[in-house]
């Protein structure tokens, strides 16, 4: 289990990343932490011809609050961020959800906008963006733009980010005041991919609930109160799921009518 | 006492297999494998790889054939075996190639270029359906793919049947799984043609019976294939006797190749094809009378074996044998095996051997026996326990067990344990509507396997034909050298289990000295060390067998050093004592020498040692068990020397919604004879269980109908982490062998033998249910657990456009869409039937050429986000029926797999163009299903996306969003089809 | 920009155990092959090459990480721990000595990676509680133990300070 050969670029900075991205596009993958590229890559899934590691970039490595929004650069680790001290009080879903991401070596290398770029359609990051409606930051050298989280993930690993392109930062809305969130994830053991994973965020008008690992993307629905079992069911078939060797579809949208309704049930408690 | 071991390890200091030197021009081999589960290989192209640079060899099965033998099993059967496939493949994993090349990564850039034209056979993976007169069979020249089938009677069991008060019968199917060590095979193989010998490093760990198989696959005499195991080895618990078929394809690749070959397994290739423990179909039946005495079992077991009944199998089918009645006094069994072959890895050892596979039904089946008669599921195991005045025993089918006072054990656990405090718990949990459940199991652990056991499949006439196969020999030396230093060597070839320190424990007891001076020596040479055709670390010897040899020998090395000792303190023998490192008169102790004094003195003045004492003091002591003799004509047989005894019970909590399993306490009683040493004992109950617990809720090397493997990562082969593992409560009963020198048993095995029927136990009383198989998958749960799916109450009840189902068959992915083209039927069809605008619509496609009529051959890159991988396509278009429907048919292969599938196309006329509708059937195997399983479905979704958004961009569409981007349009759709957009 | 060419050998210098070292690897080598094929650094283990075992855990600028998803041209000028650096000259240190203790090991393979686990959690947490023991243990898988002895193991050198 060994890579195929590529070339290594370390830009200095992201002006020389996008100049190569532009250059060499198709054949190139960003590495921030590699967590998930590289266990491809070994395996030969994924054979690029180039990488360009972009770790080492300090304009990238910033997390910082602008207009309401939590700006996490695109260098910044799933560690750094759990342990970035206003976390828990700006965006106590993810602070939540973090924890549930691989295990804490993996974390300590693996980045926030990584896990988005990977798209799998059962990690907590990407639920985390669709849920709390957050936007991508894309650089090329044609220029900048902001993706919404409804376009960015067009499919299971697959985003709306061009061959030319690299994420620059991930946005994620701060928690408004009056709103609660809540988290829960069924995996086969700690650490693995979800078999479902069902986050909320909820004030007294409603509740917005967002499922990973049933459908191919995150799926999201916004729900006023009180919510009905029979809405969770329609979800649940809308959202299809399909079997594999960890779990069937059925179980999976069990899994959302059932752990849906328990994270339901927790932000309401905690609004009342 | 701490391990002496355990320095070493903690400091990172340890020689493992892939620590040991290789000497420059070694060359590293990496094995292409099959991708199918079935084919001929109709043709294979080694040209570009051999010509890639480092590539030394590219090594094919025709000349694997030309080096080697093939590999002997215990079943007389026509069904040759190699090191490579010769021309059909038959499991997926199985190697086609072997690729030497100056380092692995080169090695493997080579594998990707080597191509095989496989024709595909149709799989054949349920051993029952591979039983069946309609089955292909695997290997043509054995006539069918029950390679073995015997019956055995034991007492009378039709009349038992006939006279029974209750009969009670059920089928278990026990499934695939395997121990994985963290540390894969590695094996480095040199070959020197002077002597036309083969000097091979291996992580082998026995036994040593293979040798034999290895030295007549290379076609050399024993003494010429020098087989040497490493200082230290990352674990085994049995997997690593199946490196054995590397040893000789390394072998092979060193001598042609005229230098050495290194290879180290990785873990995709271990998963997929190292080896597994057998899965296999059981029904059992039991006759009852009305007090809930067990009167006789009936089993059929159908075992699996895999592709090849690879040696020692169908040891599993046999090792338990002369305990098939479990712990319990039964006079009447009948027993019918059958040994299948089946398109799966072959199997091999695995802790707990043959015993998961009887415990389970047994087990599984007293329940069910004791719920028919309205009995507490314990108090019906208790009046069928073994009493303990009848020890030692001879169960019907010939067991000796030998000693053992299962009652007492079972009470000690019920109360130390806290069995009553348990059924508190259940109760008020049940109170509370809550799912929770006990489970009892209680086993029989047999160790110290009996050499003549596998021969209790062959028909009396035949052993006779044959010659006895008995006992159980083994060996150990202890010396001491010039300096007076002690050292002991033994061909156990320890995994872990700490079997250094028990002997210098041993060792150093017998001498009265401090453990730590003791040198141990494991690492092995067959070329030099003694060791018999019963060494390596299997069937729990070690602590009966091997470290009583140990014993044996320093006792004579004693009394030969005593000789001398006397001599020198000027004492009788019989006042010789030993004890603080020293030698001593009785009564005087100021009378004394180190230990090592007059042991040096056998070595620097032997002509001044007494009469007697003999010279060198070394001593090889072999110790074999009289108990363990051949099969007799009845077909009865001691298959192991020692027999303990392990009674479990547990508590579980399924939770109603993710029906994840808790396990709220769980107690394991052990009698394994005298313990050697708690900590290491408790130590591999601890890991045994642990890996029990794995094969009950977790663990399975899984295929999917078609004989795809799907586990080949550490993320779909589930072994449990700390996380999974609950606090365990360990209990000891000592009812010491009589047979064992030390009056020591095995203990390692046992958890995995009790562990996985346990919990299952446990889980069938929470959700009151019958279990059947394992692992008990919070998923398998649920779909046992729920009713019918309450149906979506909107009004379109289709799945999502493009969604994949399972088939019906439940195997192949299945989908179907439909999508509006905006072109008339005619020029789509004129766009599917033209070859060049094909090429525009098919994903990736580099190159297209017509081969045949309608047929064509491509070179696509295909795959999803950072995935893709080049694959050689052939396209036909069938059944057309112009400009209104055509077949599809196609197949993929290329270094990521292979894939077969088959679409209907239908054209429909619209207002804006022409509706598209269809339908596909997709068949994936090989590397991408075994590590992507969980994405196939939607990277298959999506290549076909891509496929009719080309079609539709072709036709001068501008409404390729239409198809474009599943997910963008998945979110859109979820939310409006809820009325809920905002 | 450092841009190096595929195929080619490139020099990597770093820290081993706080001691300056350089080899040579081609981009794609990885860490684990680096440390263990070019450097004689036998000590991290290898047991999946794809991130979900742990043996090949060691500490990159002090964080516990996965060599198998590194490649040796990324630790140029960074600090790079193995087991092999963590015992004092007169001995094992606590955690080793622990584990011994503890009967934490069997076979040891795993030991090494989990040790680097365990180092960084006791040089940033050295108050950790269980359930934070057993967060960063279950990155690692242990065949031999069942855990146990490696729990009890952190248990008695955690929360001591
Ligand atoms: S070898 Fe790196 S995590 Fe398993
Ligand atoms: S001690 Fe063997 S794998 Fe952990």
């Amino acid at each position: 289990m060994k890579p195929a050969a590529f070339d290594y670029a370390r830009p200095d900075n992201l002006d020389e990343a996008l100049a190569l991205l532009a250059d060499r596009g198709a054949g190139a993958r960003i590495c921030a932490g590699g967590q998930s590229l590289g266990a491809m890559m070994n395996m030969r899934l994924a054979t690029p011809d180039i990488l360009i590691d972009i770790a080492g970039l300090q304009e990238l490595k910033a997390i910082a609050i602008m207009d309401g929004v939590l700006e996490v650069g695109a260098a910044v680790t799933q560690d750094e961020l759990w342990r970035w001290p206003e976390l828990a009080d700006r965006q106590p879903l993810l602070a939540q959800m973090l924890p549930w991401i691989g295990h804490y070596q993996t974390r300590q290398r693996g980045t926030v906008c990584g896990s988005l770029a990977h798209a799998d359609p059962s990690s907590e990051l990407p639920l985390a963006l669709a849920l709390l409606a957050g936007d991508v930051v894309l650089r090329s050298q044609r220029g900048r733009r902001v993706v919404g989280a409804g376009d960015f993930q067009t499919g299971m690993m697959a985003t709306a980010v061009a061959a030319d392109e690299m994420i620059v930062a991930a946005r994620f809305p701060l928690a408004q005041p009056g709103s609660t969130s809540a988290f829960h994830e069924v995996a086969q053991r700690h650490g693995d991919f979800a078999i479902v994973a069902v986050a909320a965020v909820g004030n007294e008008n409603g509740v917005r609930l967002g499922v990973g690992g049933v459908a191919d993307v995150p799926g999201v629905i916004d729900l006023t109160w009180p919510v009905a079992d029979t809405t969770l069911n329609d979800f649940a078939w809308a959202l299809g799921g399909a079997d594999d060797q960890h779990a069937t579809a059925r179980y999976r949208r069990q899994l959302v009518r059932r752990i849906g309704k328990r994270v339901i049930e927790e932000v309401s408690d905690a609004l009342s | 006492m701490q391990r002496v071991e355990d320095p070493t390890l903690l400091r990172g200091l340890a020689r493992f297999a892939d620590d040991l030197p290789t000497p420059p021009h070694a060359c590293h081999a990496a094995f292409l494998r099959s991708p199918i589960a079935h084919g001929e290989i109709r043709a294979m192209d080694t040209a570009t790889a051999e010509a890639m640079p480092g590539v030394l060899a590219v090594i094919t099965g025709v000349e694997m054939q030309a080096h080697s033998m093939s590999f002997i099993t215990g079943v007389k059967v026509d069904a040759p075996q190699y090191a490579l496939a010769i021309d059909r493949v038959r499991y997926v994993g199985e190697p086609v190639a072997m690729v030497l090349a100056q380092d692995r990564y080169l090695a493997e850039d080579a594998l990707d270029a080597i191509v095989v034209d496989y024709q595909p056979l149709t799989p054949v993976i349920d051993p029952v359906v591979a039983a069946g007169a309609a089955a292909l069979i695997l290997h043509p020249g054995a006539g069918s793919n029950v390679l073995h089938d015997r019956t055995f009677r034991y007492g009378d069991p039709a009349a038992a049947f006939a006279s029974a008060a209750h009969t009670v019968e059920a089928t278990y199917r026990y499934p695939r799984n395997s121990c994985t060590p963290i540390e894969c095979f590695c094996v480095i193989a040199d070959f020197d043609p002077g002597s036309e010998s083969f000097e091979i490093m291996a992580n082998f760990q026995g036994p040593y019976t293979l040798h034999t198989i290895m030295a007549r696959a290379l076609r050399v005499p024993g003494n010429r294939l020098r087989l040497k195991t490493p200082p230290h080895s990352g674990g085994s618990y049995g997997v690593k006797q199946a490196v054995f078929p590397y040893v000789v394809a390394l072998g092979v690749g060193a001598r042609i190749a005229g230098r050495p070959v290194k290879w180290l397994e990785d873990r995709l290739e271990h998963l997929t094809a190292a080896t597994s423990s057998t899965n296999r179909v059981t029904t059992l039946k039991a006759a009852l009378d009305e007090g809930g005495r067990i009167l006789a079992l009936d089993y059929d077991q159908l075992e699996d074996c895999g592709a090849f009944l690879r040696a020692p199998e169908p040891a599993t089918l046999y090792r338990m044998h002369g305990n098939m009645t479990g712990a319990y006094a039964i006079d009447n069994l009948a027993i019918h095996n059958r040994v299948v072959v089946t398109n799966k890895t072959p199997t091999g050892l695995m802790r707990g051997f043959g015993g998961p596979q009887i415990y389970f039904p047994l087990e599984r089946l007293l329940d069910k026996a004791a719920a028919n008669l309205g009995l507490d599921p314990l108090e019906l195991r208790r009046r069928n326990l073994v009493p303990a005045e009848a020890m030692p025993h001879r169960t019907a089918p010939g067991a000796l067990l030998d000693s053992g006072d299962y009652a007492r054990s079972v009470d000690r656990a019920v109360q130390e344990g806290g069995l009553a405090e348990l059924k508190a718990c259940r109760d008020a949990a049940r109170a509370e509507g809550r799912l929770f459940g006990i489970g009892y199991a209680v086993v029989v652990e047999p160790s110290i396997s009996n050499m003549g056991y596998i021969t209790t499949l062959l028909s009396p006439e035949q052993r006779a034909r044959a010659g006895p196969k008995n006992g159980a020999l083994a060996t150990a030396t202890v010396a001491f050298d010039p300096s007076g230093a002690i050292s002991v060597a033994v061909s156990s070839v320890p995994q872990g289990q700490g079997h250094r320190t028990v002997l210098a424990q041993v060792v150093a007891d017998v001498f009265g000295m401090d453990p730590l001076e003791v040198a141990v020596f494991t690492e092995h040479d067959t070329g030099k060390d003694p060791w018999t055709i019963a060494s390596g670390n299997y069937s729990s010897r070690f602590a009966g067998a091997v470290a009583g040899a140990t014993h044996t020998a320093a006792l004579r090395l004693r009394e030969r050093l005593t000789l001398i000792a006397a001599a020198d303190l000027n004492v009788p023998p019989e006042q010789v004592r030993y004890g603080d490192g020293r030698i001593f008169a009785q009564g005087n102790p100021d009378n004394s020498l180190p230990l090592g004094r007059s042991a040096a003195k056998a070595h620097w003045s032997p002509l001044s040692i007494p009469e007697g004492a003999g010279a060198g003091l070394r001593e090889t002591a072999f110790w074999n068990m009289p108990e363990l003799a051949e099969p007799d004509e009845g077909d009865r047989i001691n298959s192991s020397g020692a027999y303990g005894f392990i009674f479990d019970f547990c508590g579980v909590e399924v939770d109603p919604d993710t029906f994840a399993v808790r396990i709220d306490k769980y107690v394991t009683m052990h009698d394994a004879g005298r313990l050697l040493n708690p900590m290491l004992a408790n130590g591999q109950i601890r890991g045994g269980f642990a890996q029990g617990l794995g094969a009950a809720l977790l663990e399975e090397l899984a295929y999917d109908p078609d004989g795809g493997f799907q586990t080949g990562t550490l993320a779909d082969y589930l072994a449990p982490t700390v996380m999974e593992i609950p606090e365990l409560t360990i209990l000891h009963d000592q009812s010491p062998s009589p047979f064992t020198p030390l009056g020591a048993k095995g203990l390692g095995e046992g958890n995995c033998m009790s562990t996985p029927v346990c919990i299952a136990n446990a889980v069938s009383d929470a959700l009151g249910r019958e279990l059947r198989t394992l692992p008990l998958t919070r998923s398998r749960l649920a779909e046992l657990m729920l009713g019918e799916e309450p149906p979506s109450t909107l009004s379109s009840t289709d799945p999502v456009p493009g969604t994949l189902t399972k088939g019906g068959d439940g195997h192949a992915l299945q989908g179907q869409g439909s999508t509006i083209v905006p072109a008339s039927p005619d020029e789509v069809w004129s766009i599917l039937l033209d070859e060049g605008k094909l090429a525009a619509v098919i994903p990736g496609c580099h190159v297209l050429s017509m081969t045949g009529e309608n047929t064509y051959r491509a070179d696509v890159t295909l795959g999803v986000g950072p995935v893709k991988g080049r694959f050689v396509a052939t396209v036909g278009l069938r059944d057309l029926d112009p400009p209104h429907a055509l077949r599809l048919i196609g197949s993929a292969a290329g270094p990521l797999g292979t894939s077969q599938g088959e679409g209907l196309v239908s054209l429909f006329e619209t207002p804006e163009g022409t509706r598209v509708e269809y339908s596909y059937t997709v068949r994936i195997s090989g590397k991408v299903a075994a590590v992507g399983g969980r994405m196939i479905d939607g990277a298959a979704r999506a290549l076909i996306n891509q496929f009719f958004k080309r079609l539709v961009s072709q036709s001068g569409g501008a409404r390729a969003e239409e198809v474009d981007g599943a997910a963008t349009t998945l979110l859109a759709r979820l939310l409006s089809w809820l009325g809920l957009a905002k | 920009m450092r841009y190096l060419e595929a195929g080619k050998r490139h020099r990597v210098r770093f820290a081993l155990n706080g001691r300056a070292v350089e080899g040579e690897a081609e981009p794609r080598l990885l860490l684990s092959d680096f440390l263990r094929q070019h450097l004689g650094a036998f000590g991290t283990h290898v047991g999946c090459e794809h991130g979900s075992c742990g043996a090949c855990t060691v500490r990159l600028d002090g964080k516990a990480v996965r060599s198998c998803l590194l490649y040796a041209v990324q630790i140029d000028g960074k600090a790079v721990a193995t087991v092999e650096g963590l015992a004092k000259p007169d001995g094992l240190n606590p955690l080793q000595a622990a584990l011994r203790k503890h009967h934490g090991l069997q076979c040891g393979f795993c030991t090494p990676g989990i040790l680097m686990s365990l180092s960084q959690l006791r040089d940033e947490e050295p108050n950790a509680d269980e359930a934070r023991i057993r967060d960063v243990l279950s990155g690692h898988i242990c065949r031999c133990t069942g855990y146990h002895g490696i729990v009890q193991a952190a248990l008695d050198v955690f929360g001591k300070d």
